[in-house]
């Protein structure tokens, strides 16, 4: 299964706070059988998010967990008008949520490594910032990432 | 130039990687090399040891501690939290490049000073870019600058133990003091454990003597150890320790040092560069690598050097016993060389004992040939350190900070007749040093048999003159012997720095 499908992107994401939208995104995982509990999945978030927030320069936040709730290594793409989540220059615009399994064999967390180093990249954030639908992220998710 | 950073977070899917590109896009950036391990739930590819020696500088930015931290011992480092490698990695890169300017502007002081040692590890030593040859002399410095202390110290116990016995016991002090011991049965008398009085001037003499004496059984371990440890870092100090320790139970003395010190530090080097599994890595550097090396070095050592070494002594002790007949004059020349040639090492010993067993067959007899020997063994094995300290006072710029200092203390170990004060030069540049103190130490030897002073003690240096017959000859014997090898060290010393210097 791929890391990412059009149903796992959320173009027009809604705060108010992180918290919410997390929850937002995370739905998205759980309709397609890619999480099996909500509320275990985030709350293993909000451990993370709680120990240093992940918010980064640039108008990134990328809140993450390894999970024993996930069943695939997954990413689900969120845009804002901006949320607050705990960097110091602003708000993020740019949500990346990863999920990983708890487990998690070796392959699939090279993927996820390749997508952390990914998001390092301007002209790739750029391109994602752009996108006109959500068929356009996941192809360039899928060129970029998945199959680069 | 290059670098080798270390990046690590919480739950190893994100920040590590995304901080490990942030390094490399700002080191590609401002023109640098860099390697960087992501020490995260993908797995890591340790770095190699070669490429690690090979960095100018290192960077952690790390959430978690950085796994086998002591692969970066020695490395200008910076040392920042995972964010700041995805916020802002070109001030990294600039932050390295500062911490390893700083570090090639001063290494000679690095290696030579353990004065030197910053808050973070034990100092080396050692610019992983120098030729084969320099790398080898810094490690050998870094060996001599952690055994110096030692020197010093228990040359300088031993001393004054050898003075307040004389001044304690009369004039035979020096030798008698040497029956007391720390723990000796409680029956006999010599026992400072037992019997120790704080009164009396022998008690105090055999403390300070057998104390100086436990503190010079590290020597040799010392100097071993801390070469390990400037080639292979912390794992190299368990088997150079030990090593070191087997070169002074086989009697191999600190050339015997030498050898397990590097040896140890090329075996631990390479255990360390083994490429293992997870479970097995996390207990590399406190058991396998300790475990393996040791082995390694004191087996080698033990089984395969140690014959050869008995081998050696015991025929330079026959030849020795056949030459006793002939030429008095050439008898002195060859335990006079022999004593200056690996001080305390087995030539070393097989000429002191040739000394020692003499004094037992002169019985009471005055004027017997064998207290000559005696007398030209002593003024051979005071030669060395003399020679150095003499050197040292004459031209202070041959030598780096800690040798003058140790210069200073060889005044006194050189009258003690404690050969091993003059190690520390032997062992950082062994062909010159030894060279020029085999040639005064010869003539030495050779002249005291030609004036013929005669001494009935084993040991003590200048302290046991009052037991000499002909104080004066011995003087002379040593006097020219001490000029001639601070004339030698000086002549070859300057004429390898005139050549460092032409090449530069």
């Amino acid at each position: 299964m791929s890391l990412i499908t059009e149903h796992q992107v959320v173009l027009d994401l809604q705060g108010p706070d992180r918290h919410t939208a997390t929850r937002t995104l995370a739905e998205t995982l759980v309709a397609d059988g890619r999480c099996t509990d909500l509320e275990l999945f985030l709350d293993d978030v909000r451990k993370r998010e709680e120990q240093m927030a992940t918010g980064l320069p640039g108008g990134i936040g990328i809140p993450h967990a390894r999970s024993a709730a996930i069943t695939t290594p997954s990413l689900v793409f969120g845009r804002t008008t901006g949320v607050d989540w705990g960097a110091a220059d602003g708000p993020a615009t740019l949500i990346f949520l990863i999920a990983a399994p708890d487990g998690g064999g070796q392959e699939h967390l090279q993927i996820l490594a390749k997508l952390a180093r990914k998001l390092m990249r301007s002209e790739f954030r750029q391109a994602l910032l752009e996108a006109p639908d959500a068929t356009t992220v996941v192809d360039i998710v899928n060129r970029e990432v998945v199959n680069a | 130039m290059k670098f080798v950073g270390v990046t690590s977070c919480p739950t190893g899917i994100a920040h590590t990687y995304m901080a490990a590109e942030g390094l490399e896009q700002a080191a590609k950036a401002a023109g640098h090399e860099i390697v960087v391990e992501t020490q995260g739930s993908a797995g890591s590819d340790p770095i190699s040891q070669d490429v690690i020696n090979a960095a100018d500088a290192v960077i952690f930015a790390h959430d978690l501690p950085v796994k086998d931290i002591h692969r970066f011992a020695g490395k200008p480092t910076v040392d920042v939290g995972v964010k700041k490698a995805i916020s802002d990695g070109p001030a990294l890169i600039a932050q390295a490049v500062a911490a390893a300017e700083a570090h090639h502007a001063n290494p000679a002081a690095a290696a030579a000073s353990a004065a030197a040692v910053p808050a973070g590890g034990l100092a080396t030593k050692v610019d992983a870019s120098a030729s084969t040859g320099t790398q080898i002399r810094q490690w050998l410095m870094t060996g001599v600058s952690y055994m110096i202390p030692f020197v010093a110290a228990g040359g300088i116990l031993i001393a004054l133990g050898f003075m307040l016995a004389q001044v304690a016991l009369g004039k035979n002090g020096a030798v008698d003091i040497t029956a007391y011991d720390i723990n000796l049965p409680k029956d006999l008398p010599h026992s400072i454990m037992h019997s120790f009085n704080p009164v009396s001037l022998t008690w105090w003499a055999a403390l300070l003597f057998r104390v100086g004496a436990t503190a010079f059984g590290f020597l040799v371990p010392a100097l071993s150890g801390f070469i390990a440890y400037a080639i292979a870092d912390r794992p190299g100090l368990v088997p150079g320790f030990v090593g070191g320790a087997l070169a002074n139970a086989t009697g191999a003395g600190f050339l015997g040092g030498l050898v397990t010190g590097i040896l140890s530090g090329l075996v631990a080097r390479w255990i360390s560069g083994w490429k293992v599994g997870k479970g097995v890595r996390g207990v590399m550097p406190v058991v396998v690598i300790p475990l393996l090396s040791t082995l390694i070095v004191g087996g080698l050592f033990v089984v395969v050097l140690g014959r050869p070494i008995k081998g050696i002594s015991d025929g330079l002790t026959s030849w020795l016993n056949g030459l006793s007949g002939g030429s008095a004059i050439v008898l002195g020349l060859i335990v006079g060389a022999m004593m200056g040639f690996d001080l305390g090492g087995p030539v070393n010993k097989v000429a002191y004992f040739f000394g020692t067993t003499g004094l037992a067959a002169a019985g009471t007899a005055l004027d017997a040939p064998q207290l000559k020997v005696m007398a030209a063994v002593m003024a051979a094995g005071m030669v060395a350190p003399l020679g150095m300290a003499l050197a040292t006072t004459l031209r202070p710029s041959l030598f780096t900070e800690p040798e003058r200092e140790n210069g200073k203390a060889a005044w006194l170990l050189g009258l003690s007749f404690i050969s091993e004060g003059a190690i520390p030069f032997a062992a950082a540049d062994p062909l010159r040093v030894i060279s020029s103190s085999v040639v005064g130490s010869a003539i030495t030897g050779a002249i005291c048999m030609a004036l013929g002073p005669t001494l009935r003690a084993p040991h003590g240096g200048i302290w046991v003159a009052p037991l000499m017959g002909n104080v004066f000859g011995f003087l002379i014997a040593l006097a020219v012997g001490v000029a001639v090898m601070a004339g030698l060290v000086v002549v070859l010393k300057s004429n390898a720095s005139a050549k460092v210097a032409a090449a530069a």
